[in-house]
């Protein structure tokens, strides 16, 4: 009657390259907004409470999952993603709630992805076992540094040994596993990162995420920054940095399929992916975005962010929706370039036909985008747009360019 | 109207810092101008870009009653003058409306260049001087060396000189007394036909046009229908009055008195600084004498960022040419930059005011291409054109020979650093004409190529001296000269907006230096910019901006996308402030600042 369904997830392509766009997949995104404290340089959606009433949590995330569920009921799900904040320090039996309820209002593909990002301390390490039975699969885990001077200055709660000693239990507990680090801290030299490298890597990671510190408007660090506080590496030893983390990483089979995202082929996280290739997802909770095609059109969701808030509206109306705008073809062309050139793979030209009618050729200013290609930033070839490492170590400048 | 026996008009002048916008403060204290809690230093420096620098820019008239000494109350009118050279039209402009001045000496600097040139202007108007000595309260005031200079430098007799520090107040009541005593009241017949002579005017959102005059003979008040005699404007008077300092309104102005007039002008060129204001009925017979027109030295191009502000920069051009005569502006075109205006200025520093005022007043983003002064170019079949823009330089093949202005200046320095301007004067192509010793300091006179001076003279000298140069100029004549255009390259394309026009001996040094100074001022892009520097045709320097080495957000991307689109539709916002020249991008503020140079 039906063709069999496509699988859920698609591995990014390979060199060689396939012909059909690979499926974006939908995925369900949940923020949980609470941290034990916020480090200072973090401008995510945290906050700080004395105390959380954990089933006033649990009901009304449920209550604003049944809301869009209604109008996107059906839709496969491929992916979900408990974000944060610290979602490992939501009660296990929420997460399991949400999940099942997911599975009752979607269709919950068998292999779907779920993450949950958790601190690594002792504290949550303790309940990895309990998320694992709610149905997580897989965890990604903020380690952040592996040196215990860099990680006080980040504002950490925990040491380098206790942050392994979690990846640890981790690995045991989950059959897949991330961690995060933060790179280009202040002071750091690429001999500095090359040795924390290694010691991450004897962990044998099979995705790590390697963010460089930003330094975010709003945050303690920007106020040091701004003071003349903070000594960050200079250009040329953040791009260093940059590349030799790409070398190193690729040496151990870790591709950099993403800016900052390195895995083992297979390994790739597909809720992010589906970020990337610009597919839909749902986003709730507080502050959680999401991009949803409702009767054709592509919405661009949000939710409002402040906790309290949320909780109140969703009490209310059943949901705390902000915003729920259609997006305009150059809107979509902005977002879809944004996100899709940070994959290696590029952006399939199906994808353009999909979310805007037509071919690259025909969205981007033919002198934008032939420099760009003769200066070797960008390939465009008969299935795909991409940039190159040369491109992606200039990323936003070759986006600023070609969008003009 | 006033009483004409108890009314002094006068105006402060004196070298640039030497105190002036101080006294006036000062005074308007001692008369009760303003109350205590709105006093501010330099209170009539009340242009923004005057408090910021430090400097007056527009000479300001105040109107103060003073309680004298001899119990009766007199009626002062103050103008308070700018000292930098540029603004000297200002000072010459003012000195037409008062009958004496009080010439303010730094009394630990001495007198300088301005101070001489002041006091010239002050003596072509027959005005009484008289001389003060400022500053009494600094460790480093030396009255005795600077009456000796005054006398020996200007020729004027010092043994009266008052001694006052402007910043403590001390001595100022001395001042105040001799102006009674000294400079003469008024003169004029209030019975006789209006003549008044127009010494300022400005645009007032609210007001349309107000007029700053000084009535000669004869009185004005709301209701009289005024004709300017030189537009033949014709208008009727609403409102007269005076600044004291806040604008004040009164019933009628008679022959001494310094006020406004507003009479509903909308047509801003009816009201013409220099001309004579008359009344219609009761008409004068001859005019004023009017002002000099101010002489352009200076000229460069002013363009819109983005053309579609061309109007309104025409239509900001016009004001602010109403509150300053001494710019000038015509339509010009530029391949490069799109449509916008040739502008002629005094100097340097009065192209960067105006180019300010009309960011700040008028919200305006403009590109300013590199000054140039006017050459005269002797073509083969025997015609003469006027260059005021190098761009518009004919082919070589038709050019027998060209002609450059140069002027007269006179620089005062201690003279420890001598040697520094003489031969910065030197290596700026300068021919010495005097130089004369007063005590340690001398006073050179060079013969110099105004194309020389207007870039970075005034600054170098500065920086040579420790600041303690001070420095005047006249213009005197045209003389032949070795020119050539030397064009600038970005990625093989010329940037007409960066073309120059210099002697050939300094072509190549020229062309290096521009390409180095460019290299630092356009920030890395994308791609590789190639700078080069070209004298018809043969590239003489050349520098490379390599592209950038990173830019990328390594942050987590998570599913808020919209904060993404938001921060790339900022910076194309930031972008503006950029020109586009194939696929590189100049900074606007590139364009003047590539052509001055650093200190070597
Ligand atoms: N110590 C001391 N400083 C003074 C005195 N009078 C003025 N100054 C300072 O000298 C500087 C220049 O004063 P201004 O009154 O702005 O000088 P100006 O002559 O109006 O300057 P321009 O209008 O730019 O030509 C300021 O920093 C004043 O505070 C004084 O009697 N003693
Ligand atoms: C949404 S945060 C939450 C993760 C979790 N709460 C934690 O801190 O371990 C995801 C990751 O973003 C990274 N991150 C947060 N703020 C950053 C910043 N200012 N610069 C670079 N990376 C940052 C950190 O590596 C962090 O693990
Ligand atoms: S970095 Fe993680 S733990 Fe720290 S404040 Fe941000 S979300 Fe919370
Ligand atoms: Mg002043």
């Amino acid at each position: 009657m039906t063709a069999a369904p496509a699988p859920a997830f698609e591995a990014p392509a390979s060199e060689a390259g396939s012909h059909r766009a690979p499926d974006p997949g939908f995925g369900v995104y949940v923020h949980w907004p609470f941290c034990l404290k916020k480090c200072p340089y973090c401008d995510f959606n945290s906050h700080v409470r004395n105390a959380v009433d954990h089933d006033l949590w649990r009901r009304s995330l449920l209550a604003e999952l049944d809301h869009y569920a209604s109008e996107t009921a059906g839709r496969r799900v491929s992916s979900i993603f408990f974000g944060g904040g610290t979602p490992s320090l939501m009660a296990p039996a929420t997460a399991q709630a949400l999940i099942d309820r997911i599975a009752e209002r979607f269709d919950l593909a068998d292999d779907a992805e779920i993450t949950l990002e958790a601190n690594p301390t002792s504290v949550e390490a303790e309940k990895f076992a309990r998320f694992r039975q709610a149905g997580v699969n897989r965890v990604s885990l903020g380690v952040q540094a592996l040196d215990d001077r860099a990680l006080a200055f980040l504002g950490r709660q925990h040491s380098a040994d206790e942050a392994l000693a979690a990846v640890e239990l981790a690995r045991k507990a989950f059959p897949r596993i991330s961690f995060d680090l933060i790179t280009a801290r202040p002071g750091m030299t690429p001999a500095s990162w090359a040795g924390e490298l290694a010691r991450a890597l004897e962990e044998g990671p099979e995705h790590i995420s390697i963010y460089q510190l930003t330094i975010e408007p709003g945050t303690p660090f920007h106020a040091s920054w701004r003071r003349g506080e903070l000594d960050l590496p200079d250009d040329e030893t953040q791009s260093a940095i940059f590349e030799a983390t790409g070398q190193t990483l690729a040496a151990r089979g870790l591709n950099a399929y993403e800016v900052s995202n390195h895995a083992v082929p297979g390994a790739e996280s597909r809720h992010n992916l589906t970020y990337w290739r610009y597919g839909d997802y749902l986003g709730i909770g507080p502050g959680a975005h999401g991009r949803l095609t409702l009767g054709g059109v592509k919405h661009a969701t949000r939710q409002h962010s402040a906790p309290e808030a949320w909780l109140e509206s969703v009490g209310t109306h059943g949901h705390a929706t902000r915003a729920r705008d259609p997006l305009a073809a150059d809107q979509k062309r902005q977002e879809i370039t944004l996100m899709g050139l940070r994959l290696a793979e590029g952006i399939h030209r199906d994808a353009f036909v999909r979310e805007l009618g037509a071919q690259p050729e025909a969205l981007f200013e033919a002198g934008r985008l032939d420099a760009l290609r003769e200066a070797g930033y960008l390939t465009l070839d008969a299935q795909r747009l991409a940039a190159t490492a040369a491109g992606r170590l200039r990323l936003n400048a070759v986006i600023d360019h070609l969008l003009g | 109207m006033t009483d004409q026996q108890h009314t002094r008009n006068f105006a402060i002048i004196a070298h640039i810092d030497h105190g002036k916008s101080t006294l006036a403060d000062r005074m308007i204290q001692l008369c009760e101008g303003v109350s205590e809690r709105d006093m501010r230093e330099q209170f009539l420096d009340n242009m923004d870009l005057e408090r910021e620098r430090g400097i007056t820019i527009k000479a300001q008239t105040v109107r103060l009653t003073y309680r004298a000494r001899d119990g009766q109350a007199y009626t002062f009118n103050v103008i308070d003058t700018p000292g930098h050279v540029d603004f000297s039209y200002e000072v010459s402009r003012s000195l037409k409306a008062c009958e004496g001045c009080i010439l303010l000496v730094d009394a630990s600097q001495g007198v300088e260049a301005q101070t001489l040139a002041n006091v010239y202007l002050a003596l072509d108007h027959d005005l009484e001087i008289i001389p003060v000595l400022n500053k009494v309260d600094l460790p480093a005031a030396d009255p005795e060396r600077v009456m000796q200079e005054i006398e020996d430098v200007i020729g004027l007799d010092a043994t009266d000189a008052l001694l006052i520090s402007a910043k403590t107040g001390q001595g100022v009541e001395d001042v105040t007394e001799s102006i009674v005593q000294r400079i003469p009241p008024p003169a004029g017949d209030p019975q006789a036909p209006l003549k008044a002579l127009l010494v300022d005017s400005w645009y007032d959102q609210y007001m349309g046009v107000i007029v700053l005059t000084r009535v000669m003979e004869g009185r004005v008040k709301p209701g009289t229908q005024i004709r300017m005699l030189g537009t033949r404007a014709l208008h009727d008077v609403n409102e007269v009055g005076t600044f004291q300092p806040a604008r004040t309104k009164g019933e009628v102005l008679g022959p001494g008195d310094l006020g406004y007039i507003i009479s509903g002008i909308k047509d801003i060129d009816e009201a013409q600084v220099g001309d004579t204001i008359t009344d219609e009925k009761n008409p004068c017979a001859k005019p004023l004498e009017g002002y000099k027109p101010s002489v352009p030295v200076v000229f460069c191009g002013l363009f819109p960022a983005s053309t579609e502000d061309y109007e309104q920069l025409r239509d900001a051009l016009g004001k602010l040419r109403l509150n300053d005569s001494s710019f000038q502006f015509e339509p010009e075109n530029s391949p490069a930059l799109g449509f916008g205006f040739r502008c002629g200025f005094l100097g340097l520093l009065h192209l960067e005011i105006v180019q300010e005022r009309l960011e700040r007043e008028y919200d305006l983003d403009l590109i300013t291409t590199a000054p140039s002064v006017i050459y005269r170019v002797m073509k083969t079949n025997g015609e003469m054109v006027e260059l005021h823009n190098p761009t518009d330089m004919p082919d070589r093949m038709h050019i027998e020979a060209i002609e450059e202005p140069w002027i007269r200046a006179t620089i005062l320095v201690p003279d420890t650093y001598l040697g520094n301007v003489l031969k910065l004067c030197e290596d700026r192509r300068g021919i010495q004409q005097d130089l004369t010793y007063a005590g340690d300091r001398a006073m050179v006179v060079y013969q110099l190529p105004l194309n020389e001076v207007v870039y970075d003279f005034y600054d170098r000298l500065k920086s040579i001296t420790s600041g303690y140069a001070s420095f005047d100029y006249q213009m005197e004549g045209y003389h032949e000269g070795d020119l050539v255009k030397l064009d600038i390259l970005v990625n093989q394309e010329r940037v007409d907006a960066l073309a120059l026009i210099v002697h050939r001996s300094q072509a190549e040094g020229r062309g290096r230096a521009v390409c180095e100074k460019l290299k630092e001022l356009i920030p890395r892009q994308l791609f590789k910019v190639a700078i080069q520097a070209a004298i018809g045709g043969k590239v003489v320097a050349r520098e490379t901006v390599p592209a950038v080495r990173k830019d990328v957000t390594a942050k987590c991307y998570g599913g808020d996308v919209t904060r993404k689109r938001k921060l790339l539709e900022k910076q194309k916002e930031g972008k503006k402030k950029m020109r586009q020249f194939g696929k590189v991008e100049i900074p606007q503020s590139a364009f003047l600042a590539a052509l001055k140079m650093d200190d070597q």
